[in-house]
This record gives structure tokens, C-alpha cells and sequence, in this order.
């Protein structure tokens, strides 16, 4: 099939603008990133430089890969990474439109290449169990009510991708750092600290300038590990009682 | 008193004495320490943040250690560790089906085809317990039974259920406690974290390792880091083959670096080719998809006997046309043989022109049995994501029609030597994890992977390293205005001058897919004496060409992901080369290492352990000169080595 493409270059000779790219002979077989190859290395024989996407995995896990496509994070599909897109959902001659992540606190490095780092200091900021190695009692010491254990997970199966932000018409990482809340909030382990981490996290979040959550719940729909909004409302409850709970100081 | 010997005297293992079950336990009471005053004043340096790595500088950071971890991703959450499915193993015997920590190391060495280091391998069992205590009190999420308690699956080589699991995501949920672990140490300062950043050389003065020289991927700038001591966690080196089931940026640079700085490579030919893969659909494919070995557990595979049906639609072949071909040559361990049996045994089957699919690379994996003894959901709450991956990728529905698959390349056994204590032949460098040859012989076993990463980083390096830096709490912060780091950083940017330098014809990506070509068409599942001798130097011509004719658009100063592919690559291309030596000269057939020329009559691998029992370590002996080949002997003091069966 033979595909227009509309995407965003930013950095060397682009000031930040659509190009437009025509592209013939896309195997419907192929996923969203190979097609993006196939361009790349058409660039590559003009001598022209190569888009800039991120990328890794390609099977939906890592959480490196971003773009919005046709104004939807991760693509058209529900529940899916743009890596796991395949081109057998689109058809011949249709334009498709590839932006960035855009979000305050996701500074663009390059074309299609965003600073997703922010994330990294709000797990840094109290997202963990404080237990040194070597300190754990053995595995089966705190039995778990296996459904609380699988909602603990389903939080945990976050990737990190930002998605979630990139959705939200205020730019908000209440999803993200929700499940990583909710994930430890849920756990016995994770008990003792459960106040601290909510409090410092959320500060981190807002010192990020991530913005406001307005329940529009954009980033569940969007994201591709279908991460539920019920975690921003458990991490609602915990700051609430968090901050009653503490201490005057 | 047993000790063990070695036949090279440059490659001293260091393995304690006494019996193999006492060896670790004597090692820790005996290890120097290192007080916690002068910790402060030792500096590491970890390149990768995958399992080996981010436990690594996890753990010594709380030690008190300054560490710096360097990895080239933007968040050390993304390392390759993620996408691990299936489990990870462990002696808990919480089943009371007769595991234990000696049945565990027997079942590793023996899968390993008797090609790996008996104390390392005992030492790894002895330590999988305490890796999932740990992990459960980080809050990984691993399965558990209604009572609450921790469910376990088994995996292919092995007769009990040792594999705890997290769906089929457990790497992702082990990656994830490691860096959560990792991240608490980069808030309270004793971790500091380089992001975006590539480890391109190592610097050696006076013998011993004192940092590293790295690239700032988002701005080009050449960095000197000096340290006591430096780890290398940075996986293994499958993406050699362009395709495999590894992700797009992992690479063997780090690894090959030190390399050519002295550090030898030990058993670059063993590679393990995953038996259920998704197979190849055109040649734009960039990755190979894995479907994890724990499908083995309830899938069985088959062709079918006549070659007539092979396109013909599988719900119309009988039952009695079908050859459950695993099955009928392995009763005893049946679909779950070991890796290296199940990726010969399908590749047996195609070549016999039984193989099914548009391109006959393919052979069925099949639940229908396992949907009528267990119902849908139960199916689909053991491999639920799994199935939904698949069909996102195939196509087809695997609860209708049966998956197809085919091998892959997935995880490479062999890497940079280490002794005991994990150190390589560089003194001061360290490798953990992929990167290191240590544990998995000639084939590793399923969940093994996350237990080595793991293992070496949370408990073993931390007592081992402690052996090295006792000795160094005199030296003094290591400076960078050296000699040494003026000619390495200098070496480093001629390189890379070098690359963007030729402004020839050919793409990065086009010389990486024919270099993969070259590698698993002639250094693949299958080898022979011909083809390794045709890739060596199909291999070197492809190198000159590199070196000729490559484009490296944009700048030196700027992010530039051409570049750091360009580097890769190259890289690559002298690696391919060293694995087809090392696969030419180990004339006989074991694990993962299949040559055609050594097998019996039923078609299984022939050992030939009166020649080959060593481990081959490989020397750098410089761009124009041979690599010089130094063994290191295997001593078996506690298994009977035999011939392994699974009949």
C-alpha cells in the first residue's frame, strides 16, 4: 500500500514543523516502528538525516517507544504500544500524522524524541519498599489474598511510558504515579512506608509541572497496559489520609 | 582436598577449595572486608542497568560504595531484563517435589551439557533461594495459590516445579524491584545515575582497571569517569545475528571494548536459539518475537507426517497424521526438553520438508488438548497475554488455531571471562550476568537467566568485589588527567572521526542485516567446518567494506542514534568473527553448539569431553593478529559427567 505521512522534526535544520513523506510499497505484515525503518533507510540512500523515534523492545514491554499517531498515543488500537501496531490497520492511501509526546515535562530532544526523566525522579522521590539486601524473610513468612496480590500487579504492569500524560489534556501524571502508589499501597510490604511515599511522590510529581488531574480519564482510555483509574482514586484516598494523619510539625 | 587445576596458567579461576557444597559458605567467612568508613572512599563504576546491573549498584550503594551506573537508555527501567516472560528458578522446593538446592545445580550443569563450572553453578543454586526472599519483600508480585502462598510452574531440562512467575511478565516485575531498589539509592546519594550514556572504552593503568570512557548520547560529549573498580552488566550479544528476540539496541559493545583491552572471551560460540519464536514474515522484519518456553508446559508440538499436508489448514489434519515428534523421540521429558533439543528437533522436522506455514519455517504449538482438560480459562489465566501478543502479531487466534513457531536466536551463553569472584582477566573489572560466561555451560536452562542476573548482583559481586577493594582503600580518588585516559579518550574519538568520517553509499542497518545473514546461515542453529571457514571470511570482507563505504549522517556533537548504531555495529562485525574462530575449532557438538560433522546416528550432539572439556577463553591479540586461544580446564568433583538424556 502507498501511505502519506505527516510527521514532526525538530533539531539540526528543522525549527520544529510538519514534513510530509510519500511512501510506496508498505507490506501490510509490517508494524508501525518497520515502517518507520523502510522510511529511515529511504532517507539514509538520499543522504538526508534519518527521523528520530525511540524504540526498543518491540514487543510492548520496555515502555521506550512513544508517538502520538493521528492525535492518539500508542495509535489506533486499544491496549497496544505503537510497536505492536501493525500496518495491516491501516489502508492504501491513507495520510497518518506522527507527533511527539507533548507535555511540559516532557522537554522534545529530537523529532519524535522526548525527556521522559521527570518519571524517573518520582520513583526516586519514594515509589520503592526500603529493604536492603539481604534483610528479606523468607518468601512465604506474609501470605497475600491472591486477588490483592493480582491488583497489585495489575497497577505494577505499568511501563513507564508516559502515555498517560501525553493523553491528558492537562498533562497530568496522576495514572503513572497512581499505580505506582497503589501498586505498594496494596502490598503488606509495602505498609510501613505507605504515607511517606505517597506525600514525597506526589510532591515530586507537581514539582515536575505535571498538571492537574480534571477526571477526564483520557489516560486510561490511552493506555497500553490499560492501567484503571481506580488507581488515581486509591491515591487520592491515601494522600487524603496521609496528610491527616501526619504530624504537625 | 580436591583443587582445581587449569591447563593455562593466565586463567586462574580462584574457585575455593573443599567440597562444592562448602566452597561458597568458606569463601564468605574468609573474604576481605572493606570497613564502612572506607566504602565511602571507593568509587564503582556499572555499565547496564538490566538485572545484574541496577541489583549490582543497588546493593553497593547500600553498602556504602559511591557508585555510578552508565546506562544508554533514558531510564535504566528499559534494560533488556524487562521483556523476560516466563520465571525465574529457585530451590524452595515450596512444592515438596523433591527439589533442592543439589538438584538444581545438577539439573544446570546437566543442561548445560557439562560445559560449565561446577562451584559457580552450585554457588547460583545455593543463592536462588534468597533472591526470591528478597524480591517478595521489594514487592514483586510473583503468582500466589489461594492460601496465599507462592505458586511455582516448571520449565523445560527439569522434573520439578521450581519457577516462580509474575504472568508473563516476570523480568519486567524483577527489573522493576531492582530499579525501585536502584532509584532509592540514587534519592539518598549514594548512587548517581548516568542516563543516555554508552560506555564506548575501558581504561587500564597499570595493569588494573580505573574507569571508563563514555558518550554523552545527548549531546556527543566524551566523558572521562575514573573508578576502583568497574562492572560490566551490560547483557549479551544475540542482536549479532540482526535478527533475534533481543531488543533493537542491545549490543556487545561494552563487552567488546574490554575485550580488546584485555579481557578474554570465553565460549563466544555458544548461543541459544529459543525453540518458540514467532517466525519470520519478510525481510523489512526488525525482531524476532518469543513466546515463552512456559507455553511448553501445556502446548505440544507437531507437524504434520505427510509432507502433502503441510499447507493444508491444521483442523483438517486427523489426529492420526499429525507426529507429536518431541513426544515420540523424548517420552520422558517430552515438550519440555531442554532449548537446544526443541530448536534442532523443529529445525529436523523443516528441513525434512515437514515444516508448515507460507514459508516452511514453521512447526505447530498446539492447546487444544490442554483447553479440553483445563477449560479456556484456565488457559487463558496462565497465558493470557501471551496468546493476545501473539495474535497481535500472527494474526490468527491461538485458542482456535494452533500457534506456529519457529527458533530464534535469544541469549548467548558465552562472554567475557570471569574467575570466582566474577572478576575477567583485566584486574578491577568485573562481569555479571549475560555478559559473562559463567554458569549455563554450553545451554542454559528456562528461568535461569533472571536467577544468574540476579544472583550475581545482589549476592554475589558484593561479597567478591569486597576481596579487590580491600586492597585499594589507600589509593585515592582515581584521577582522569592521566596518560592513559589522554590515549584512550583519543582512541575513542578517532573512532568515531573515523565513522562519520567515510560518508560512503551503504546504510548502518544494511551491513548489520548482512552481517546477520552471514551468521545464522553459517554459525547458527547448525554449523560445519565449510561454512565457518566461508563466514570467517565472508565476515572480514564485510568488515573492509564497512570501513569503506558506510554512511553516518548527522554530527559527532549531537544526539545521533546513526552514530551509536555505527559504533555497535562495527563492533559486531569483529565479534561474528571470533564466534565462528571459536565455533571452528571446538570440534565436537554440545548445547547449544551444534556442528554437523559431530553427531550420532539418531541426529543428537556428540561430546567429545577427552578434547573439549574447557572452557576456550579468547585473547585480542590486535586488529591484524590471530586471537590466541587459552583454556581453562573443567574439573567435575561432584556430578558424574555423562552422556545427557531426556529419552
Amino acid at each position: 500500500m502507498k501511505l502519506t505521512l505527516k510527521i514532526w522534526r525538530q533539531g539540526g535544520k528543522y525549527k520544529g514543523e510538519f514534513v510530509t513523506y510519500q511512501l510506496d510499497n508498505v507490506n501490510e505484515h509490517m508494524s508501525f516502528l518497520e515502517m518507520l525503518d523502510v522510511l529511515n533507510e529511504q532517507l539514509v540512500a538520499k543522504r538526508e538525516e534519518p527521523i528520530a523515534f525511540e524504540h526498543d523492545c518491540r514487543e510492548g514491554i520496555c515502555g521506550t517507544c512513544s508517538l502520538v499517531i493521528d492525535g492518539r498515543p500508542h495509535g489506533p488500537m486499544q491496549g497496544t504500544t505503537t510497536c505492536q501496531v501493525h500496518m495491516r490497520h491501516y489502508k492504501d492511501g491513507e495520510t497518518i500524522v506522527i507527533e511527539p509526546f507533548r507535555a511540559q515535562a516532557f522537554p522534545v530532544i529530537r523529532d519524535l524524541v522526548v525527556d521522559r526523566s521527570a518519571f524517573d525522579r518520582i520513583i526516586q522521590a519514594g515509589g520503592y519498599i526500603s529493604v536492603n539486601t539481604g534483610q528479606a524473610q523468607d518468601a512465604n513468612a506474609i501470605p497475600i489474598e491472591k486477588d490483592r496480590s493480582s491488583k497489585a500487579f495489575d497497577a505494577a504492569a505499568c511501563i513507564g511510558c508516559g502515555a498517560c500524560v501525553a493523553a491528558c489534556p492537562n498533562a497530568s501524571a496522576m495514572l503513572f504515579t497512581s499505580a505506582k502508589v497503589s501498586h505498594l499501597a496494596l502490598l503488606p510490604q509495602g505498609e510501613v512506608e505507605r504515607q511517606r511515599r505517597v506525600l514525597s511522590m506526589v510532591a515530586q510529581m507537581d514539582k515536575e509541572g505535571f498538571g492537574k488531574c480534571s477526571n477526564v480519564t483520557a489516560c486510561e482510555a490511552e493506555c497500553p497496559k490499560e492501567i484503571s483509574v481506580s488507581n488515581i482514586a486509591r491515591m487520592n484516598r491515601e494522600y487524603l489520609s496521609a496528610v491527616l494523619a501526619s504530624d504537625v510539625e | 582436598m580436591a583443587t582445581t587445576t587449569t591447563s593455562d596458567a593466565k586463567l586462574h579461576s580462584k574457585t575455593p577449595e573443599g567440597n562444592v557444597s562448602e566452597k561458597w559458605e568458606s569463601y564468605k567467612g574468609h573474604v576481605p572486608l572493606v570497613s564502612p568508613n572506607n566504602k565511602r572512599r571507593i568509587d564503582v563504576i556499572i555499565v547496564g542497568s538490566g538485572l545484574a546491573g541496577a541489583s549490582a549498584a543497588a546493593s553497593l550503594g547500600e553498602l556504602g560504595y559511591n557508585v555510578k551506573v552508565f546506562t544508554f537508555h533514558d531510564s535504566p527501567r528499559r534494560a533488556h531484563s524487562i521483556a523476560a516472560q516466563g520465571g525465574i528458578n529457585a530451590a524452595k522446593n515450596y512444592q515438596n517435589d523433591g527439589d533442592s538446592v543439589y538438584r538444581l545445580f545438577y539439573d544446570t550443569i546437566k543442561g548445560g551439557d557439562y560445559r560449565a563450572r561446577e562451584a559457580n553453578v552450585h554457588r547460583l543454586a545455593e543463592v536462588s533461594t534468597a533472591i526470591i526472599d528478597q524480591c517478595v519483600a521489594q514487592g514483586v508480585p510473583f503468582a500466589r495459590e489461594y492460601g496465599g502462598l507462592l505458586d511455582n510452574r516448571s520449565f523445560g531440562g527439569t522434573q520439578v516445579s521450581r519457577t516462580f512467575y509474575a504472568r508473563g511478565q516476570t523480568g519486567q516485575q524483577l527489573l522493576i524491584g531492582a530499579y525501585q531498589a536502584l532509584s532509592r539509592q540514587v534519592a539518598l546519594g549514594n548512587v548517581k545515575l548516568y542516563n543516555r550514556h554508552e560506555m564506548l572504552d575501558v581504561v587500564v593503568v597499570d595493569g588494573k582497571c580505573r574507569g571508563i570512557i563514555a558518550r554523552n548520547l545527548l549531546t556527543g560529549a566524551i566523558e572521562r569517569h575514573g573508578a576502583h573498580a568497574v562492572v560490566i552488566g551490560s547483557g549479551g550479544y544475540g542482536n549479532v545475528f540482526y535478527l533475534s528476540t533481543n531488543a533493537m539496541m542491545s549490543n556487545t559493545t561494552a563487552a567488546w571494548r574490554a575485550h580488546r583491552r584485555g579481557a578474554y572471551f570465553a565460549n563466544p560460540c555458544y548461543t541459544q536459539i529459543h525453540p518458540t519464536c514467532i517466525p519470520v514474515s519478510g525481510d523489512y522484519q526488525s525482531k524476532l518475537t518469543l513466546m515463552s518456553e512456559s507455553l511448553r508446559n501445556d502446548g505440544r508440538c507437531w507437524v504434520p507426517k505427510n509432507t502433502s499436508d503441510t499447507k493444508t489448514h491444521p483442523s483438517k489434519i486427523a489426529e492420526s497424521d499429525r507426529d507429536y515428534y518431541l513426544e515420540r523421540r523424548y517420552p520422558a521429558f517430552g515438550n519440555l526438553v531442554p532449548r537446544d533439543i526443541a530448536s534442532r528437533a523443529a529445525k529436523t522436522e523443516c528441513d525434512n520438508g515437514k515444516g508448515v506455514g507460507a514459508t516452511g519455517l514453521a512447526v505447530y504449538l498446539d492447546f487444544a488438548d490442554a483447553i479440553k482438560r483445563l477449560g479456556q480459562k484456565t488457559v487463558e489465566a496462565r497465558y493470557g497475554n501471551l496468546f493476545e501478543m501473539y495474535q497481535k502479531i500472527a494474526g490468527d487466534n491461538p485458542y482456535e488455531v494452533p500457534m506456529r513457531i519457529y527458533p530464534a536466536v535469544h541469549y548467548t551463553m558465552g562472554g567475557l571471562w570471569v574467575d570466582y569472584e566474577l572478576m575477567t582477566t583485566i584486574p578491577g573489572l568485573y562481569a555479571t550476568g549475560e555478559a559473562n560466561f559463567s554458569d549455563h555451560g554450553a545451554n542454559r536452562l528456562g528461568a535461569s537467566a533472571l536467577m544468574q542476573g540476579l544472583a550475581d548482583g545482589y549476592f554475589v559481586l558484593p561479597y567478591t568485589i569486597g576481596s579487590y577493594l580491600s586492597n585499594e582503600i589507600r589509593t585515592g580518588p582515581i584521577a582522569t588527567n592521566t596518560p592513559e585516559f589522554d590515549k584512550v579518550e583519543k582512541d575513542v574519538l578517532d573512532r568515531i572521526h573515523q565513522l562519520t568520517g567515510i560518508q560512503g553509499k551503504q546504510s548502518v542497518e544494511s551491513f548489520h542485516r548482512r552481517l546477520g545473514k552471514i551468521m545464522w546461515d553459517k554459525c547458527g542453529m547448525a554449523r560445519n567446518a565449510a561454512g565457518l571457514k566461508q563466514a570467517i571470511g565472508e565476515i572480514r570482507e564485510l568488515r573492509h567494506e564497512f570501513w569503506q563505504d558506510v554512511f553516518v549522517p548527522g554530527r559527532r556533537d549531537e544526539f545521533n542514534p546513526e552514530l551509536e548504531k555505527a559504533w555497535r555495529v562495527a563492533d559486531f562485525l569483529e565479534l561474528g568473527e571470533l564466534m565462528c574462530e571459536d565455533a571452528l575449532h571446538r570440534n565436537e557438538s554440545c548445547g547449544g553448539h551444534f556442528r554437523e560433522e559431530f553427531q550420532t546416528e539418531e541426529g543428537e550432539a556428540k561430546r567429545d569431553d577427552d578434547n573439549f572439556m574447557y572452557v576456550g577463553a579468547w585473547e585480542w591479540r590486535g586488529d591484524d593478529a590471530k586471537p590466541e586461544l587459552h583454556k581453562e580446564k573443567l574439573e567435575y568433583e561432584e556430578i558424574k559427567v555423562s552422556q545427557r538424556s531426556y529419552k
